[in-house]
């Protein structure tokens, strides 16, 4: 006997529960399945995110620096802090407290949208139907009007430094690390491995990032990879480019990392604990039968069109599992589209203007185009910068590294991108996300009236100085 | 100080107009060159801007009134310009309602205040219809001069227009006409309804010519102070010279008369930043080759600055068009009214052709005349462009008058 379903959302991460929400309130039957469990055994919703992404790794990361800064950054006020110490399984506790609380919230959310909670591994079968597996073993067949796919992404694992849960650990694990390993390897230094690396670096772990490319932060812009990399440095991560792993050898307590640097020779590396993180990877297994019809790409993520529908016709997919950054927040968005969608809402999504955050301190945050994706295309262009060194309420906050950079076409003056490191980052950034998608130009934000004294005007004075106008730092000569 | 506002000095053919359209009212704050009012005539629509700033005191005309050439028919108080009435700089509202139905982003509206555009001609392209200081930006007024209908133009839009649809399921965008497309679709619409208009083709082989310029085109430039040849020079002697030989081509219908001209005015059509414009070589019969390409290129620079005046783009006899600068390789040129007929050339293509039974390459270019047929008949149009073909493939001819 199946039941038949408008919507079986298959992951209740951020893209799958979202989804699953929104189709609820649009009057849809909507069953969504999880497959995590907790440590007790019960299934938990809220995906990576909620259990070993984003919310975990943010409360560790306040956590951290809150006792970094009462050791370190309170002289300077005057203020003398002795004996300030750090308890992590108290810290922990606190990151775990967090989870559940959110995870309970999902569950709480489904109640009241009236979300058919279902908790079992989903596997897509043709003709739309889903073969749900329970946590006890047991087997059922739903019916479905409509599929979405949403079982987000798993680390990449790499042969030469496998994951041991003890030694060698992925993001998970590094989430869980009992007590602060005095030497601490991160084989990856993007946004992954410099939050973890900062989280273990500021309760007090020697930290050595080791990052195959030979640029760090390759895919923002040049500009704040710069001037962030030179602050992580300053913090005492020792990241080192073009060093490609080629070996790791757990000799007793320890982890040796063998990796060879660009100039062809090979180091070696000793660490009490190495976490790897090297990317992630869209999580099909077990997702589709054989004869489900859904086509994957060559990269093993779910092919899907510009509305997030799979070749498949009712059958969609979103999140981590398709094309394009794996953000949360890009993959809640694509539910919210196609949960709307298939309402029959001509619901489209942004893809254009979806910002970008590294949780560092400084937070390093983007959105829209880099200055070398804005060159490629052939446009001309202007840039305004700002520092936050210049910034009278960054100084008040004694947080003055960092800058604000805004793009904007030449001849338009519609702005293109803005690249922020620097206190607050994520949500300056989102203030100039908002003015893109009005369409806005640099001078219309140079026209806006902006409280004073905020960390917010660096915004106002960087638009300013796209077209040389800035008030509060001398402008550069126009070329 | 009061201001009279007259019409402008019509063209010589041109005896009245008539009021079109009153954009400002009386009481209206003007700024300079702000443009007031349109006046038709049966050739042109003709723009007329304000000549200071200031407020409308009087209007003397009302819309269908006729209008003769420099007639008074409004008045303006000088002084300084009352900011419009919505934007009152107390109000730091950054948004207001313009006839698009969107909203307007700040500096959009302060640039559009600066370039005294008309804010209800732009179509937004931001959020919701709203319009961006890119907008504006890439917004071109129509030029002061008339929106001279003309075969194949294509006048800039006030804002991006067929471009930037969203990708998506079946998404419209709705924007209003320029004046000057709408007049432009008004008068293509209307020659092709009150003429009998055919096309016949025919083909020249331009080896000829070709070696012919390479051959002088040092010497010429020498010779001519600088002026480059060009093909153009023949095209033009080439289609005079048949123009005297068949008369009829060169006529006009007005009413139930063909009024036959003594004179060949002939018209060249440019391409500029805002479309195709048509600039008349007066008495064409009389211009040597330099004198043609040296008209050309100056109308070609004062086209491309803006600067055509009225009387340069009225009138004409006949025209002659490229599209071959485009790669067109053969097309039915729209007739350019009150003409009767238009030549249209086209791109030089090589091509294997049978000559004296050997199959050689040959750079060709297919000839295009659009004739009306009321006036024009197959057999005339047919030999009309054939004598053009035989001319330019033996430009001796041209010379010979034979």
């Amino acid at each position: 006997m199946s039941e038949k379903y408008d919507v079986i959302v298959i992951g209740s991460g951020p893209a799958g529960y979202v989804a699953a929400i929104r189709a609820a309130q649009l009057g849809l039957k909507t069953a969504c399945i999880e497959k995590w469990k907790n440590d007790k055994g019960a299934g938990v919703n809220g995906g990576t995110c909620l259990n070993v992404g984003c919310i975990p790794s943010k409360a560790l990361l306040d956590s951290s620096y809150k006792y970094h800064e009462a050791k370190e950054d309170l002289a300077v006020h005057g203020i003398s802090s002795k004996g300030v110490e750090i308890d992590i399984p108290a810290m922990l506790d606190r990151k775990n407290k967090i989870i559940n609380q959110l995870t309970g919230g999902i569950a709480g959310l489904f109640k009241a949208n009236g979300v058919t909670a279902l908790y079992g591994t989903g596997k897509l079968l043709a003709g739309k139907q889903v073969e749900l597996t329970d946590n006890e073993g047991a087997v059922s067949v739903l019916d479905a009007e409509n599929v979405i796919l949403a079982s987000g992404s798993l680390p990449i694992a790499i042969p030469v430094a496998a994951v041991d849960n003890d030694l060698i650990l992925d993001s998970t694990g590094a989430l869980e690390i009992g007590e602060v390993p005095k030497r601490l390897g991160v084989i990856g230094a993007g946004v992954i491995g410099l939050e973890l690396g900062s989280v273990w670096n500021r309760l007090g772990s020697d930290v050595v990032l080791l990052e195959a490319m030979e640029d760090f932060l390759a895919i923002m812009d040049k500009g704040i990879a710069k001037e962030s990399k030179k602050i992580f440095t300053k913090q005492g991560l020792d990241i080192r480019l073009g060093a490609r792993v080629t070996g790791t050898e757990i000799k007793g307590k320890e982890v040796e990392v063998t990796y060879a640097t660009a100039d062809g020779s090979e180091q070696k590396v000793t660490f009490d604990k190495l976490i790897v993180c090297v990317g992630r990877r869209a999580f099909t297994d077990g997702l589709l039968a054989e004869d489900s019809g859904v086509q994957l790409d060559e990269r093993g993520t779910v092919f899907v069109n510009e509305q997030c529908a799979t070749n498949v016709a009712g059958v969609y997919a979103i999140g981590d599992l398709v094309r394009g950054p794996m953000l949360a927040h890009k993959g809640s968005e694509e539910g919210v589209m196609v949960a709307e969608r298939i309402a029959g809402h001509k619901a489209q999504m942004n893809y254009d203007i979806v910002p970008n955050v590294i949780y560092t301190h400084p937070e390093v945050a983007s959105v829209g185009l880099t200055e070398e994706q804005v060159k490629a295309a052939g446009d001309a262009y202007n840039v305004g910068t700002f520092p936050f060194a210049a910034s009278g309420r960054a100084m008040a906050a004694n947080e003055t590294s960092g800058m604000v950079k805004i793009i904007a076409h030449a001849d338009t003056d519609r702005i293109l991108g803005c690249h922020i490191v620097g206190p607050s980052a994520a949500d300056l950034v989102q203030q100039v996300a908002i003015a893109m998608e009005f369409g806005s130009s640099a001078e219309d934000l140079g026209m806006m009236v902006f409280g004073h004294p905020t960390l917010s005007e660096t915004v106002h004075e960087a638009a300013l100085a796209v077209n040389g106008n800035a008030i509060h730092i001398a402008n550069r000569k126009r070329r | 100080m009061a201001i009279e506002i007259k019409a402008p000095t019509y063209p010589e053919s041109v005896q009245e107009g008539s009021l079109a359209t009153w954009h400002k009212q009386v009481g209206d704050s003007v700024n300079r060159d702000e443009l007031i009012v349109d006046i038709e005539t049966d050739k042109v629509v003709l723009e007329v801007v304000a000549p200071a700033s200031g407020t409308i005191s009087e209007i003397l005309k009302a819309e269908g009134d006729t209008v003769v050439s420099n007639e008074v028919i409004a008045r303006i108080e000088e002084g300084a310009v009352a900011t419009a009435p919505a934007a009152a700089t107390a109000e730091p509202e950054a948004a207001e309602p313009t006839a698009s139905g969107g909203l307007i982003n700040p500096a959009a509206k302060k640039l559009a205040e600066e370039r005294g555009i008309d804010i209800s001609l732009l179509a937004g392209t931001g959020k919701g219809g709203r319009i961006t200081k890119e907008d504006v930006v890439n917004y071109t007024p129509p030029a002061a001069a008339p929106a001279v209908s003309a075969p194949a133009a294509t006048p800039t839009a006030s804002a991006v227009s067929e471009a930037e649809l969203e990708t998506g399921d079946r998404v419209e965008r709705r924007v209003p006409m320029t004046r000057m497309r709408s007049r432009i679709a008004e008068r293509l619409l209307e020659v092709t309804q009150t003429t009998a208009s055919l096309t016949t083709f025919n083909e020249v082989d331009m080896t000829a010519l070709m070696d012919l310029r390479k051959q002088y085109k040092e010497e010429f430039t020498k010779m001519h102070n600088g002026t480059r040849l060009g093909f153009m020079g023949f095209f033009v002697k080439a289609a005079v010279e048949a123009l005297k030989r068949y008369p009829s081509v060169n006529a006009t219908i007005d009413g139930s008369d063909i009024v036959y001209h003594g004179y060949q005015d002939v018209g060249v059509a440019v391409s500029t930043d805002r479309g195709l414009v048509v600039p008349v070589l007066r008495n064409a019969e009389n211009m040597s080759i330099a004198n043609i390409e040296n008209g050309i290129y100056d109308y070609a620079m004062k086209a491309r600055d803006g600067k055509l005046s009225i009387d340069e783009m009225t009138g004409g006899t006949f025209t002659i068009t490229n599209g071959g600068v485009y790669g067109s390789l053969i097309s039915t040129p729209i007739i350019n009214p009150p003409q009767s007929a238009i030549l249209g050339m086209h791109k030089i293509q090589e091509r294997p052709m049978a000559v004296n039974g050997q199959v050689v390459v040959r750079p060709m270019m297919y000839l295009a005349l659009s004739y009306d047929h009321r006036l024009i008949d197959g057999k005339g149009a047919v030999q009309f462009l054939v004598t053009i073909k035989e001319l330019l493939e033996d430009p001796a001819k041209i010379l010979l008058e034979i």
